[in-house]
């Protein structure tokens, strides 16, 4: 494969170099566009063998951080990143892995190569529901066990989803329960390359209260419109006339 | 709700010979494990740091570190806001150094941005990141004597921290969440003598620094505490992904800050101290002199304090324009309402970015398609990877070593959970 040639891999970020030599050793292996540190996109059977060489002849001795990306809409939907460091030269290299099953998505666990991946992995099946094989202990690490969903995922809204309580014999005794947070008023998320009245920051998808109900139809609506735009305003009928 | 359960006691007789075979076993050297649970809060945990032990008597068999307690949700918050409106919530990370924080987040989004910010804001920023390394390390001390025993210290400490804050007030407008920094520049200028009165604090630290150390360093009994307890190997070390002083006691010698100079540290000159067991002592020594070499970078950075703007001017898409010039002219009035109502316009792209906190590294990886909002904002606290860790260096330990071992790590549970 021409690995690297001709790619624009950004200011002396070295992908090419690292490509260069890892390419013929690994089939399918990609540069990825980078502004920063050399990246490569990597096939999910590969990536045990890929870390390790990085690991024991390239000198990415560190695992700093793993973690992925909900593309929505796309597929593959999920990407799984690696950022190693080089301590001797303090190099950094971003290796991404696309989960190929949009609905179940799997990736080799890196736990036998670095003692961090542990905790990393955990995070990111926590967050995202991407199961890692292998894995000796795949748990949820920041939300509780039993918890239903993953909430990074894009289609989990910002507010969060009625769920039951951690421990059910409280739950039971008091019929209390994890609500959605009241969003009135912010966070704020700001649309560019649509309409003024559509880029005005406004709560993307929760702008009701205790005070003001969920819409009914809400999930009919258009993603994050807002029912009253000044557009659809405009389109009614002139109110200055009633 | 409450109900009475009725215990059969049985015949008092009976159990007596049971009671006596269960101490017979107790005694007879195989042990029986117990279960202890300590945290969510608990003074040694600093924050809501759970530990599930198991004890086989006074020595733990396994630690299993429970965390998630104040886990708020900023990743996901921050896809739902823009990047400017996202520093606040970087103050409550690392809570303890919340400047510093702010520095490391604006400056990794300033890189997705490709935006070079003037000497002079450059400058304040540096000075911000070390006052921050002085005050979450004095407190990193404070409470770690405390957690060995030695009160004193811990007053000391916290006398010159309210000092740090009283600058950090003047500067910022607040204690303890600053906010300071916006993409391509920091919220205003340093005040009229401000410079002069960091180098007051600088001159009148230092003594006193020396005299809380000397009640720690040679102190028998903190030695007993600390000397060969929770060593953790250079292998390990790396393994779990440890940085910071975590790192650099360890002997492993890596610093951000001199190995991949950002800010202008390789302007400074300055010593990176490392350690040579990985114990619990070099942490506290690694620490102590990083406090030094620390007045010693801010010495150097006031002496040579560069003048000029103190944002980005030419970043017109990124920066808000100075606030005189909003309410008189009409461009600057668009440009700051185009920045509000949609963001800064940033390019698409991926940038994963570290700096070395006072607790170690804290990253930011952003993955921007353009626009004001960033698509994914990973950030990566130093002190999960240091707690990772615990698994691994606490069985064997007494009891009594858990509190010295996790202040010794100088954890924050805000970057942890996130």
């Amino acid at each position: 494969m021409s690995a690297g040639e001709g790619v624009d891999s950004g200011p002396a970020t070295g992908t090419g170099e690292l490509l260069d030599s890892l390419g013929p050793r690994f089939e399918g292996l990609e540069p990825r566009p980078t502004t920063d540190h050399p990246a490569t996109r990597c096939r999910a059977e590969f990536i045990r063998p890929l870390l390790k060489t990085l690991r024991d002849e390239y000198g990415y001795l560190m695992l700093m951080d793993v973690t992925a990306v909900d593309w929505d809409e796309e597929s593959p939907r999920f990407t799984v990143f690696y950022h190693l460091l080089n301590p001797k030269t303090a190099q950094y290299a971003r290796v991404s892995v696309d989960c190929l099953d949009d609905d179940e998505p799997e990736v080799p666990s890196v736990v036998s190569l670095f003692a961090a991946a542990e905790w990393h992995e955990r995070e990111t099946y926590d967050m995202f529901g991407i199961r890692f094989t292998d894995h000796p202990d795949l748990r949820r690490i920041l939300m509780w066990e039993g918890y239903p969903y993953f909430p990074l995922r894009k289609e989990f809204p910002l507010a969060g989803i009625e769920t039951e309580l951690p421990d059910s014999e409280v739950g039971e005794a008091t019929e209390a329960k994890v609500l959605p947070a009241p969003m009135m008023g912010g966070p704020f998320v700001a649309q560019s390359g649509q309409p003024m009245s559509a880029s005005e920051p406004r709560g993307r998808d929760e702008s009701w209260t205790e005070h003001h109900h969920r819409p009914e139809d809400f999930d009919a609506l258009e993603g994050p419109e807002q029912p009253e735009t000044l557009e659809d305003r405009s389109g009614d009928k002139p109110r200055i006339e009633d | 709700m409450a109900e009475t359960k009725e215990i059969s006691v049985g015949d008092m007789g009976a159990r007596a010979g049971e009671l006596a075979e269960r101490r017979a076993e107790a005694n007879d050297g195989a042990g029986e494990e117990m279960g202890l649970n300590v945290g969510p809060s608990h003074p040694t945990t600093h924050g809501v740091l759970r530990l599930l032990m198991q004890l086989d008597g006074d020595t733990v068999t396994k630690c299993e570190p429970v965390i998630g307690y104040l886990h708020r949700g900023d990743e996901k918050i921050a896809e739902n806001m823009t990047y400017n409106q996202f520093v606040p919530y970087t103050d409550r990370l690392d809570y303890l150094s919340p400047l510093a924080n702010n520095v490391t987040y604006a400056m990794a989004v300033e890189q997705l941005a490709g935006l070079e910010v003037p000497p002079r804001c450059e400058a304040i920023r540096l000075i911000i990141s070390e006052l921050a390394r002085i005050s979450s390390h004095l407190l990193g001390m404070g409470v770690y004597g405390m957690d060995a025993g030695a009160w004193t210290a811990f007053m000391y400490t916290f006398t010159e921290r309210e000092k740090l804050y009283t600058l950090f007030e003047e500067l910022t407008g607040a204690r303890f969440t600053t906010s300071y920094t916006r993409i391509g520049g920091v919220a205003r200028d340093i005040p009229e003598g401000w410079l002069d009165r960091v180098s007051a604090f600088l001159d009148q630290f230092l003594p006193i620094l020396e005299e809380t150390q000397r009640l720690l360093t040679r102190n028998r009994i903190f030695l007993d505490r600390t000397e060969g307890v929770g060593v953790i190997t250079k292998e390990d070390a790396l393994a779990y992904g440890l940085t910071g002083a975590n790192l650099r006691a360890c002997g492993v010698d890596f610093d951000l800050r001199k190995d991949r100079p950002y800010l202008g540290y390789d302007r400074v000159d300055f010593d990176v101290p490392i350690g040579t067991r990985g114990d619990c002592y070099d942490r506290y020594l690694v620490r102590v002199e990083e406090l030094r070499q620390s007045v010693r970078i801010l010495r150097q950075v006031i002496a040579d304090f560069p003048d000029g703007p103190w944002y980005a001017e030419d970043a017109k898409e990124i920066f808000a324009p100075r606030k005189d010039k909003i309410v008189t002219s009409m461009e600057e009035l668009i440009q700051n309402f185009m920045l509000v109502t949609e963001g800064p316009r940033m390019p698409a792209g991926e940038v994963y970015f570290e700096a070395e906190n006072p607790k170690g590294a804290l990253g930011f990886f952003v993955v921007s398609k353009g626009g004001g909002v960033p698509y994914r904002l990973k950030i990566r606290g130093p002190s999960f990877s240091s707690l990772s860790v615990l698994p691994k260096i606490v069985p064997g330990h007494m009891l009594t070593d858990i509190t010295v071992i996790l202040g010794s790590l100088d954890f924050v549970l805000g970057e942890c959970d996130r």
